[in-house]
């Protein structure tokens, strides 16, 4: 195999600088929402006490999944031995790192005190999987830094496998990190559940090889090498393979529900009558995010397949986050509840602009931090060759 | 004249000495009787698991339509009341509850439980939730980052996040824009010897007590009475309980 050439990016200046400052913009307006959101109280959003996470979580976690999903090109490289993707790594472990950046940015700036950031940082919780997972997500930084400095660095390159393994399985942990969050609620009957973890690693799997796939002709747009439609349809491939597992997953935990008496009342409001949440299941999670990627990776577009696994993604992740909260606690099992905090009935949440704002603006951050990256090092191969039959 | 004049005096004295006693104890009983109730600490005395505050509620005497414990915890703490809807804070709220089939309803006051084995607690980042040595789950709203995992994690939507400015704050109970809070079992006032404000407010379902003193009013109950918990499932170890439910 002929060596690989990187180059850092060098865009074409009429699509550089439209291209900055649409994102530019967006960041902007996610501070601005972010800033009204912290000076007004949270009460300006659509999130209440009964709803308490609400659009921005949708995006974090979306980010969050796609962050250590997206590092699996790197992975199937240098620790499956899988050559062909060697020019893609690079741009894997920076993906893996931006994304991972914007998603926590959207979480910290939701908080109802981001400015005591710090204090989270000096006091841990050993008991908290919250405080685990800030663990988790720094060390995926330090790590997947390390990662991508064996590749950059000639020298560093022999520690590549080691550096590759170890952020192989510090996703793996920091996804089941992520899914054990809500997994650990015994308080949410939707949450309560094991397949949280694997269900999480498999949507991450997913949404990062759709966000993968979809930047690829965009890093091509901007002066990077063209991504044949050999190596995309090896890529749709893959993809189908990743939600085909989710969406496995994803029928395990209904069906798991379904199963108990006490889980078919929940099953009913998700599959049946909760409004907005059966919508979003049977169109988004599966038509938009299952059905739809599979025939279009099947048919030759693994572009649109990854277009639609980024949608049919978002809107399982709202039905999973939102749905679980607004389904009514269960306080006295068997009786009808009433009372001035909606106890016994569905919660209402209709999200508002500024939550939008947050969660696009810390896509932006994901974005512009790609681009910088993609500036400032050699991460964009000059060629890349498609993958031997 | 003389011994007449003694023996008034020593008739006044003895007059003054009596209204004195009796001044004295009426002034002090009460003090000294929930001071007996609630084992008061020396102001300057950290709390102590020698104790463990909680509660008893007889749903049987809790009459659907009296909210005299939810209007006092809100007097006492200062929370805003803008009308039923799940914005505001509701530290203490009044559920009714109806059996399905036949239809019979029961009412009952619902707050944060103090549980033992709190999840709020355990899922709390900065540790921020944490108990008091005598069980009472509370929020030091210093560490509080408002991350409202704790809100997600309260089996009973008996904790809640501060979304707005707030006004006519109670110097007892500081709160906090943009962190967590929920029902302290008015530790200001048990700290004072006083029991809790939604208590001294209900007209008899409600017994409050150390429930480590075999000999307390609570415990006392308790061996009379079967109880139940709110999500006896979970084990939570709840300082609140129910009795008639």
């Amino acid at each position: 195999m002929a060596a690989i050439v990187f180059a850092p990016l060098a865009a074409p200046p009429q699509r550089l600088w439209p291209l900055l400052a649409g994102l530019g913009a967006m960041l902007l307006a996610g501070l601005a929402a972010a800033g009204f959101m912290e000076t007004q109280g949270h009460h300006v959003t659509g999130m209440t006490n009964r709803v308490v996470w609400g659009l921005p979580h949708v995006f974090a976690i979306f980010l969050i999944l796609a962050a250590s999903g997206v590092l699996n090109m790197a992975s199937i490289a240098s620790v499956f031995g899988r050559t062909d993707y060697k020019p893609l790594a690079p741009l894997s472990a920076l993906l893996a790192i931006a994304l991972l950046v914007g998603g926590l940015a959207i979480l910290v700036l939701d908080l109802g005190r981001p400015d005591r950031l710090l204090v989270a940082v000096m006091n841990q919780n050993p008991r908290s999987i919250f405080a685990w997972n800030i663990l988790l997500y720094t060390g995926f930084l330090v790590v997947v830094a390390g990662y991508l400095a064996t590749m950059l660095n000639r020298r560093l390159g022999r520690h590549g496998f080691r550096a590759g393994f170890t952020a192989f399985l510090w996703r793996l942990v920091l996804t089941t990190g992520t899914g054990c969050i809500f997994g650990f609620l015994a308080a949410r009957a939707l949450f309560h559940s094991a397949i949280m973890a694997p269900l999480f690693i498999a949507m991450s799997l997913a949404f990062g090889l759709a966000v993968f796939i979809l930047l690829l002709p965009v890093a091509a747009w901007l002066g990077g090498a063209r991504p044949g439609p050999a190596l995309l349809q090896r890529l749709g491939r893959l993809l189908a393979i990743f939600v085909a597992a989710s969406f496995y997953l994803a029928v395990v935990l209904h069906a798991g529900n379904l199963y108990a008496p006490g889980g078919r009342a929940l099953e009913r409001f998700l599959l049946l009558d909760g409004g907005v949440y059966p919508a979003l299941l049977w169109g988004g999670q599966v038509l938009v995010g299952t059905a739809l990627p599979l025939l279009l990776a099947f048919t030759g577009r693994p572009i649109a397949a990854a277009g639609a696994v980024v949608l049919g993604g978002l809107a399982q992740l709202y039905l999973l986050i939102i749905g679980g909260q607004a389904f009514p606690q269960d306080l006295l099992p068997g009786l009808r509840l009433q009372s001035s905090f909606g106890d016994g009935e569905v919660a209402a949440y209709v999200p508002s602009a500024p939550e939008l704002l947050l969660g696009l603006g810390g896509v932006a951050i994901a974005l512009l931090l790609a681009m910088l990256g993609c500036r400032l090092f050699r991460i964009l191969p000059t060629d890349l060759p498609e993958p031997a039959a | 004249m003389t011994e007449q004049r003694a023996t008034s005096g020593r008739d006044r004295r003895f007059v003054l000495k009596a209204a004195l006693a009796g001044g004295a104890a009426a002034v002090l009983a009460p003090g000294v009787f929930l001071i007996a109730e609630t084992q008061a600490r020396e102001p300057a005395a950290a709390a102590s698991t020698a104790q463990r505050w909680g509660l008893l509620i007889d749903v049987s005497r809790c009459a659907e339509g009296c909210t005299r414990c939810v209007d006092s915890c809100r007097a006492e703490q200062g929370c805003e009341d803008r009308g039923p809807g799940a914005a505001d804070p509701q530290w203490i709220r009044q559920i009714v509850a109806s059996d399905p089939q036949g239809g019979a309803t029961i009412t009952l006051p619902v707050m944060c439980q103090h549980c033992a084995e709190a999840p709020c607690v355990d899922v709390c980042p900065t540790g921020a939730s944490f108990h008091r040595a005598d069980g009472i789950v509370l929020v030091d709203r210093h560490l509080c980052i408002g991350c409202r995992y704790c809100v997600m994690a309260c089996p009973l939507g008996a904790r809640f996040f501060v979304d707005r400015d707030l006004q006519d704050q109670r110097p007892a109970t500081p709160r906090g824009k943009g962190t967590a809070e929920g029902c302290t079992l008015c530790v200001h006032r048990i700290d004072a010897g006083q029991r809790p404000a939604c208590v001294e407010a209900c007209p008899g379902a409600m017994v409050f007590g150390d429930l480590n003193d075999a000999d307390s009013p609570i415990r006392q109950a308790l061996a009379r009475h079967p109880v139940t918990r709110l999500r006896p499932d979970l084990r939570l170890g709840n300082g609140v309980q129910y009795q008639s439910l």
